[in-house]
């Protein structure tokens, strides 16, 4: 059965069963491999995507349940200040290690700074700790959330 | 710095240089080097490395300098920091650098390999060696330009300067000219003085972090071909199963559907092709939707009986009746066990964890007309390939490897099964591209685990507070002869060598489980075990820890391994643990009930780590405030921005390892973990403020994947032990409430 999907302004026809997650919709059916999957039971935030800008996990999303919500997916999501200042961030303090997860990470981050402009650590922790990074890259994670959002810089130097 | 000595062999074989004329103009040098002895030592091992090494680097007209990374890059950085090493050489810019990911071809790259952290080790003398013969080659290419001695040139960033004339040109305007000319002796290659390296100790960003954040498609997952269909694989539940019979008529019918295709392996379930049911769909999805389809007889016999319960029972038993071998023995334990004025004994074990890299284990294949073309996320693509034709009888001749980028290893990509199933389903359908996922559930239930483990110590004190006599007895698996994958001793493990009297004995006990090496296999779980209970000596010494450290390792000396491992330098030991005591201010304790600091070193591949913890307790909870690390890897960090990431994921890695809960239970053979919520990874809270001091060492720099794991969970456990009394001796760590 075929769906209109609105991804990343552009609105795509499917026709895949209803049930099928929008995670494997993207990946499988339009090419759009930057959203990740790493558990397929919303554990691990790897396929996280934003659906009218909150964060959602696209491995529990059915592509019927969608509608006429706008998807958007870490390929678009620099075109948003937000995420551009995220993805700068993101660089300037070169946050990964393997980068599997980082995409994920991206996506929660800048829903967080869309709902809260300047979040404390407390906060960070708390939109963040769905989304886990099997490297540990946490510290740099936070720290570039920070500096996204201007505040300061959580110290990570080497003495 | 001088570079080091070659082993014999090593000399014998000359160093290979070739440069060509590259498309398009410039210099292409290929240069097959042999490698240093320390770095041989180093290499040694698993795969029986090459003495050489082989490097490639092209100077393109335009000055564009491509370097081809050839290892497998799991996010440890290699990708980016063994380009450094020749760009510091060749003196380019940083930005001047593309790097090319190499397809596996071991006679052009020799050993192509991710692991045990061994890549800077062996790779920076002829990195070096690398980057100075191609800048040397310009040097002379641009001084028969001018008609100038070379030795009145310089270079940096790039170009090369002659003062006296106020001449300058571009490396690239001079490449094609280099490509004609002969290339350097090695012999009299003159290389940086380390006090005039402009990038190699500089914080450079990752090679492909640009596309990361940009969802680009550069794991093996993300690999696309026409046509491609995608593919699960249902193996048995546990491990060792045999496949009995397959009714697959239903699944066929499956939506998306296009093949359901029983496979009856080599037999070989460790290391070869297990016996399972591929299903191909149009979708991912709709091919794992479809295993609940499957109605499959299994034989699952051979792993009657092998559950966590029995193995505990069977390691208690081990321990009462006493060691079945002697691994070394040093003096006179015994007696002086039974002469000593104070005796501590405790017993400590941990359990069979999952490695969980994010990225499931996936590959890609695609066999037409006799020939296979592989997409793999892989530490080990050769090994890979000799498991292919072991496994399928497929020539290595007949194999293209294409190396993508892994969404983590931590040891999981040294073992290649995902592989030899992506061959097997690919080869059952000739010309169509197969992409084999494994479900994370997948990945949980059938894993190399990190070997569980059981030691029973026991130290001896003297009358002057001195451990005088210390022994162990390990239990672990085998099948009597040999020890399973990764689940072997280190006989060199700290007391060893530092105390007169002390014994390393082992028993073990047959596994189905399959094991193997898990980030700091072995050190992992030995240093938790040791230093742990080395506090308790030190406790019931009157001392601590870090002091009961120092006396041990007196003064300043090598003291060599068994079997030509790496000699244990006791200054470098004690120069970490002095230099993480004043990082963290050790004499100070922190205020606040049940808070504490902990202590624990540990040395492993080639790196001396000195950590402390500092955490608190309430009730059954425990909080992490802080981690200090001193390490020594060497005189250089090559890329301080990727070594600090590496260093906090270990101290994160271990602390999950320790807190988060990790452990697989086994019954009759069958895992009972199956994804993250039974199987807790860390997470942003549980991530402190971790400090890092470098201890420069006079010696070439070493790997940085590993070492820093091992010291945290003990420096945990002795922490927690400070701030409740209560002595943590079994992981994951569970504290009741009192």
């Amino acid at each position: 059965m075929g769906y209109r999907l609105d991804i990343n302004g552009t609105v795509h026809e499917v026709d895949v069963p209803g049930e099928m997650p929008l995670l494997w919709v993207l990946r499988d059916e339009l090419g759009l491999v930057g959203t990740k999957y790493g558990c397929g039971k919303g554990y691990c935030g790897a396929c996280t995507v934003h659906l009218d800008g909150a964060a959602v996990r696209s491995c529990l999303l059915k592509v019927a349940g969608v509608g006429a919500a706008k998807i958007h997916t870490i390929e678009h999501i620099g075109t948003s200040a937000t995420g551009e200042r995220l993805q700068r961030a993101w660089l300037a303090i070169d946050v990964m290690q393997c980068g599997y997860c980082q995409a994920g990470q991206i996506m929660s981050a800048c829903a967080l700074l869309g709902r809260s402009a300047s979040p404390s650590d407390a906060e960070i922790n708390a939109a963040m700790s769905g989304n886990i990074c099997r490297c540990g890259c946490y510290n740099r994670i936070r720290g570039a959330i920070r500096i996204a959002a201007g505040l300061k810089e959580e110290a990570d130097h080497d003495a | 710095m001088t570079p080091e000595p070659l082993s014999r062999a090593a000399r014998e074989r000359r160093a290979v240089l070739k440069a060509s004329l590259l498309a398009g103009g410039g210099l292409a040098l290929d240069a097959l080097i042999p490698l240093p002895a320390s770095a041989l030592a180093e290499a040694r091992g698993e795969t029986g490395a090459p003495a050489e090494l082989s490097a490639f680097v092209a100077v393109a007209a335009d000055g564009t300098v491509t370097i081809v990374s050839k290892n497998p890059e799991i996010g440890q950085g290699i990708k980016t920091s063994l380009p450094m090493i020749v760009a510091e050489e060749l003196d380019c810019d940083w930005s001047q650098v593309r790097i090319a990911q190499a397809d596996l071809d071991p006679a052009r790259y020799g050993e192509q390999y991710a692991g045990g952290s061994t890549a800077t080790t062996r790779d920076w003398l002829p990195m070096r060696q690398t980057g100075a013969a191609a800048r040397a080659m310009l040097l002379q290419a641009a001084a028969q330009r001018w008609r100038v001695s070379a030795t009145e040139l310089t270079t940096a960033r790039g170009h090369i300067f002659h003062r006296a004339s106020r001449r300058a040109l571009g490396y690239g305007e001079v490449a094609s000219a280099a490509a004609a000319l002969p290339p350097p002796d090695l012999a009299h290659l003159t290389l940086k003085d380390p006090s005039q390296f402009t990038l190699i100790g500089q914080r450079v960003v990752g090679i492909d972090s640009a596309r990361i954040v940009r969802g680009a498609p550069i794991f093996g997952v993300d690999t696309r071909l026409p046509g491609m269909l995608y593919a699960v694989y249902e193996v048995a539940p546990a491990c060792g199963g045999r496949l009995v019979k397959a009714h697959v008529e239903a699944a066929r019918r499956a939506p998306g559907v296009k093949h359901v295709i029983p496979i009856v392996g080599n037999g070989d379930y460790d290391s070869g092709l297990a016996d399972g049911v591929a299903i191909l769909a149009t979708h991912w999805w709709l091919a794992n939707e479809a295993r609940a389809q499957l109605a499959i007889e299994w034989d699952l016999s051979a792993a009657r009986g092998h559950s966590s319960s029995v193995y505990r029972a069977q390691a208690d038993a081990a321990i009462a009746r006493g060691p079945q071998e002697d691994l070394r023995v040093d003096g006179d334990p015994a007696g002086q066990l039974a002469a000593a004025a104070k005796r501590v004994a405790a017993r400590y074990d941990y359990p069979f964890i999952a490695h969980a890299p994010l990225e499931p284990q996936n590959c890609t294949a695609r066999f037409s007309d006799g020939r296979l073309e592989i997409w793999a996320p892989s530490q080990t693509p050769q090994r890979g390939v000799a498991a292919l034709e072991k496994a399928l009888g497929i020539a290595p001749a007949k194999v293209t490897l294409h190396l993508t980028r892994s969404g983590g290893g931590f040891g999981r990509r040294l073992m290649n099964d995902y592989m030899i199933q992506a061959a097997a389903i690919a080869r059952a359908v000739p010309g169509v591209a197969v992409q084999l996922i494994w479900s994370r559930e997948d990945d949980m239930r059938r894993d190399y685990y990190r070997p569980a483990g059981w030691h029973s110590f026991e130290a001896g004190i003297s009358e002057r507070g001195e451990l005088v006599a210390f022994t162990d007895h390990f239990v672990t698996f085998g099948d009597g002869k040999t020890t399973a994958r990764a689940a072997g001793y280190n006989i060199a493990m700290p007391p060893a060598g530092l105390v007169p009297h002390l014994r390393y004995s082992q028993s073990m006990m047959p596994t189905v489980v399959n094991t193997g090496a898990l980030r700091a296999p072995g050190s992992n779980a030995l240093a938790f075990a040791s230093q742990s209970f080395l506090d308790e000596v030190a406790y019931a010494a009157g001392t601590d820890l870090p002091r009961l450290m120092l006396a041990l390792l007196g003064e300043p000396r090598e003291i060599a391994a068994p079997a030509n491992g790496v000699p244990f330098d006791t200054g470098r030991a004690g120069a970490v643990i002095a230099r993480v005591l004043e990082i963290c201010d050790w004499e100070q304790q922190p205020a606040g009930p049940q808070r504490a600091k902990g202590f624990a070193f540990y040395f492993s591949h080639r790196g001396y780590f000195a950590e402390v913890v500092e955490a608190s307790v309430a009730g059954s909870e425990v909080t992490v405030h802080k981690v200090w690390v001193a390490g020594d890897i060497g005189s250089h960090i090559v890329n301080p921005m990727g070594a600090e990431n590496q260093v906090r994921g270990a101290v994160i890695d271990g602390l999950a390892q320790a807190l988060a809960g990790q452990a697989i239970e086994f019954v009759d053979g069958a895992a009972q973990q199956s994804n993250f919520h039974d199987f807790p990874l860390a997470r942003m809270p549980l991530a402190p403020e971790i400090e890092i001091a470098w201890v420069r060492s006079a010696r070439p720099p070493t790997g940085l994947g590993e070492p820093a794991l091992p010291p945290v969970i003990p420096a945990l456990t002795n922490a927690i032990f400070a701030a409740t009394g209560t002595r943590v001796r079994s992981l994951p760590i569970r504290l009741h409430t009192a």
